[in-house]
C-alpha cells in the first residue's frame, strides 16, 4: 500500500506573522518557516497505518520554495520513506486551484492508494486543496477526520461536524484530511534524523511534471488578494464584576456574540 | 537572525547556528520541541512538589535516543559530541534536573559500563538503559568525601569468589528509581567499580528530601549493608580512581553546554520581560542600566557557547584533555549562575516566582556549581595545568 502525505512549510505560528503590503502575500521574513503542525499530524496518521500494516510506504509531498525541503526532511525524520519536492520559481503566489492542479500532476500515475493532508494550512486557511485534489484525481474524499483507519480496501474515520462526529468510510483510493484533533505527532528520533538524509528525495520542476509554466503563479491565479489590512490592535476587554449576576452577564455577552 | 520585526536573541546575535550542521540543528530542534511539549508545562509543579515522573520521562527520552546518545553500539544512538552537548543544553534550558537525569544515565552509569564493563555487563544493561527501560545511578560521592574521593570509606571485601560491599554514598541522582547502580569502592587492590542490581539484598536508596535546588530531580543516599556480589559484578577494565574520574569528565562535558541552556532561558525570559514591563512610562528594556545588564549577559552567554562548541569539536577529534573540560565547566557554570541571578533582578519580585523559570534555574545552578567537581577544584585543575604545581592539598 502506498500513502502520500501532503506537507506545507508555513510561517511559525509562534512567530510574529505579518503580510507584506507590497506583494499582499505573507512576509516570509517575519517568522521562521516550519512544517505546518497539521501536516505533522497527517504524517503521524500515515505512520500509524504503516506501523499497523505490512508493506506500507509513506511518501511526503510538498510544493514550495527551496527551503520547503526542510519540511520534507522533518517528515522523513519522523519516519516517511521518501519525499517529492515540487520546486519551481514560477509557482510563487499560487492559489488553491493552481496548487491542487500541480499536486494532482505530481501524484497521478504513482499508484497512491491513500493521500493524507491536513484539513487546512495555518497560513492560507482555504481548507480547499484536499477536496480539489480528490476531484482532480478522481478519488473519493473524506475530509475533517480525527481518526484514520485502513482495512481491506477502504479507509474510515470519525469526521468532525459542528455538533459531534459521524463515522465515515470510503473505498480506496481516497484523499483524506485530518483535523488538529487527530493523533499527536511523534518527535523525530535521533536515528530518524540521521536516516532521513539517506532517504530518496525527488525534486521536480513544472516542466518535469508536464505542466505549462505560463499558467502558474500569482499572476495567473484564479483568486486575487486586492488589499491587505493589518489586524486592529487589541482593545481592552469588558470587565464583569460579580455582583451576583456575573454568570448571567457573561452568558448574555456570549449569546449576543453568537458564541453559545 | 534575519527575522524582520523581532530583535535577535543573544545566540542569534553571535551567529551560533552558522557553526552547526543541519543534523545538529535538527537534533537540537527535536529536543527543544520535546521539552516545549512534554517538560516545560509541568516544571513549576514538579519543582514545587519536589517530585519528578522520572521513569516515564526516561522512557520518552530513551525513545528519542537521548540516553547514552554519544555512545556507539548496544542500542545507543552514536551521535557526535556537539549533538550531545546541544541536547544537554536544550534539556537544561528546561531544567537542570532533567539534564541531570540524562547526564547521570548516559555519561556516568552507561558510560562506566560501556567503557569499563565486560561484554556480558554491556549486553545485559546498555540496551535497556538506552531505551529508558532501566535507569542507572552512579555512586562515588560519600557523606564525608566529595572533592577527595580517594578517601572513600565504602569498602569491598573479597569472600571466596564473591565481593561484599559496605558503605554509604550520598547525593546520588536517580538513586531511588534506579534498577542498577555503578558503585565505586575501595579494595585491598585500589578503587574498583561494581555493577549492582538495586534489588540485591542489603542495597537501599532512601530519597533525600528538604532540597531547595534540583527539586525536579531524584536525589538519594545509597546504603550498602553487606551487599554480596558475584565476581562478574566487578567492572573488569576499571582498575583505579582514574576510571570514575573518566566518567565524570564525560558528564562535565554535558554540563559545559547544559549550564548555558539554563542561562539562555533566563536571559530570554528577562529580555522579553524587560521589553514588556513599563517603568516610569517606558519599557524597562529602554533604560541604560538594563541594557548594560542584557549586553553583558549576552556577551558571556555567547562566549560560553563558543567555548563549548570549541571543546566539542576537540572532543570529536579525540583531542579534549580533562583540564580543558575544567575550563568549560568552571567558566560556563560560573557565568550561568551570574546570568540567572542578574536576570532575577530584572524581573523584580516576579523573579522569585515559579511563574517564571529564573529563580528555579538560579537555585538549580547552585548545585551545578559544586557537583561534578566544584568550581574550586576546577580552578585548581587549571592552576596545575598552567604551573605544573598541584595545589589541591
Amino acid at each position: 500500500m502506498k500513502i502520500a502525505v501532503l506537507v506545507k512549510q508555513v510561517p511559525d505560528t509562534y512567530g510574529d506573522r505579518r503580510m507584506d503590503p507590497a506583494t499582499r502575500t505573507v512576509d516570509r521574513g517575519s517568522a521562521d518557516p516550519v512544517i505546518d503542525e497539521i501536516n505533522e499530524r497527517a504524517v503521524e496518521a500515515a505512520l500509524q497505518i504503516k506501523e499497523a500494516g505490512d508493506g506500507v510506504t509513506v511518501t511526503a509531498v510538498t510544493m514550495g520554495p527551496v527551503r520547503a525541503v526542510e519540511a520534507l526532511r522533518k517528515a522523513l525524520a519522523m519516519g516517511a520513506d521518501s519525499a517529492v519536492h515540487i520546486c519551481d520559481d514560477t509557482l510563487a503566489g499560487s492559489d488553491a486551484m493552481q496548487t491542487s492542479e500541480v499536486l494532482a500532476a505530481a501524484l497521478a500515475g504513482r499508484d497512491f492508494d491513500l493521500v493524507i493532508a491536513g484539513n487546512e494550512s495555518t497560513d492560507g486557511r482555504t481548507a480547499a486543496v484536499p477536496a480539489m485534489l480528490a476531484e482532480r484525481l478522481g478519488m473519493a474524499q473524506l475530509t475533517f477526520l480525527r481518526t484514520v483507519t485502513v482495512s481491506g480496501g477502504s479507509v474510515s474515520g470519525e469526521r468532525m461536524t459542528g455538533n459531534g462526529y459521524v463515522e465515515a468510510q470510503a473505498p480506496l483510493p481516497a484523499v483524506v484530511s485530518v483535523t488538529e484533533q487527530s493523533a499527536e505527532p511523534r518527535f523525530p528520533k535521533f536515528r530518524g534524523i540521521m536516516a532521513a538524509k539517506k532517504k530518496p528525495l525527488q525534486t521536480l520542476t513544472l516542466a518535469e511534471l508536464g505542466l505549462p509554466g505560463g499558467e502558474a503563479g500569482g499572476e495567473n491565479s484564479w483568486s486575487r488578494v486586492l488589499d491587505v489590512t493589518a489586524r486592529p490592535a487589541r482593545t481592552a476587554g469588558t470587565v464583569v464584576t460579580d455582583d451576583g449576576t456575573a454568570g448571567t452577564q457573561v452568558a448574555e455577552y456570549l449569546a449576543a456574540a453568537k458564541l453559545i | 537572525m534575519a527575522r524582520t520585526g523581532t530583535p535577535p536573541t543573544a545566540l542569534e546575535l553571535f551567529g551560533i547556528d552558522g557553526l552547526l550542521s543541519d543534523d545538529e540543528l535538527a537534533i537540537r530542534q527535536t529536543v527543544r520541541e520535546y521539552c516545549d511539549g512534554k517538560i516545560r508545562p509541568h516544571l513549576a509543579d514538579w519543582f514545587e512538589a519536589g517530585s519528578l515522573p522520572a521513569r516515564e520521562l526516561a522512557r520518552e527520552l530513551g525513545s528519542l535516543g537521548a540516553l547514552g546518545m554519544h555512545l556507539e553500539g548496544y542500542g545507543c544512538a552514536g551521535m557526535s559530541a556537539t549533538a550531545y552537548g546541544l541536547a544537554c543544553l536544550e534539556l537544561e534550558a528546561a531544567d537542570s534536573g532533567i539534564r541531570s537525569l540524562v547526564s547521570v544515565q548516559g555519561s556516568l552509569a552507561m558510560y562506566a559500563i560501556w567503557a569499563y564493563g565486560s561484554e556480558e555487563q554491556k549486553q545485559e544493561w546498555l540496551p535497556r538503559m538506552a531505551s529508558g527501560e532501566a535507569i542507572g545511578c552512579f555512586g562515588l560521592t560519600e557523606p564525608d568525601h566529595g572533592s577527595n574521593p580517594s578517601g572513600m570509606r565504602t569498602y569491598a571485601k573479597q569472600d571466596g569468589d564473591d565481593w561484599i560491599l559496605n558503605g554509604t554514598k550520598m547525593w546520588i541522582t536517580n538513586g531511588s528509581i534506579a534498577q542498577v547502580a555503578v558503585v565505586w569502592a575501595a579494595t585491598d587492590d585500589g578503587v574498583r567499580g561494581f555493577v549492582v542490581p538495586t534489588d540485591t539484598p542489603g542495597f537501599s536508596a532512601p530519597e533525600i528530601k528538604k532540597k531547595l535546588s534540583l527539586r525536579a530531580s531524584v536525589t538519594s543516599e545509597l546504603v550498602l549493608d553487606s551487599v554480596r556480589l558475584p565476581a562478574s559484578a566487578m567492572l573488569p577494565e576499571a582498575t583505579s580512581l582514574r576510571a570514575p574520574l573518566g566518567c565524570l569528565n564525560e558528564a562535565r562535558f554535558g554540563i559545559v553546554f547544559g549550564a548555558l541552556g539554563a542561562a539562555r532561558e533566563c536571559l530570554e525570559t528577562a529580555t522579553a520581560y524587560a521589553r514588556e514591563r513599563e517603568v516610569f512610562d517606558k519599557p524597562l528594556a529602554g533604560f541604560q542600566l538594563t541594557q548594560e545588564k542584557l549586553a553583558n549577559m549576552a556577551l558571556e552567554l555567547g562566549k560560553g557557547m563558543l567555548l563549548a562548541l570549541h571543546l566539542a569539536r576537540l572532543k570529536e577529534q579525540h583531542a579534549l584533555a580533562p583540564e580543558q573540560v575544567s575550563l568549560g565547566k568552571l567558566n560556563n557554570v560560573r557565568e550561568a549562575i551570574r546570568i540567572a541571578r542578574e536576570c532575577r533582578t530584572i524581573l523584580g519580585a516576579n523573579g522569585i516566582s515559579l511563574e517564571y523559570p529564573v529563580i528555579r534555574h538560579a537555585n538549580n545552578l547552585e548545585s551545578v556549581l559544586t557537583y561534578e567537581g566544584t568550581s574550586e577544584v576546577h580552578t585548581l585543575v587549571i592552576g596545575q595545568a598552567l604551573t605544573g604545581l598541584p595545589a589541591f592539598r
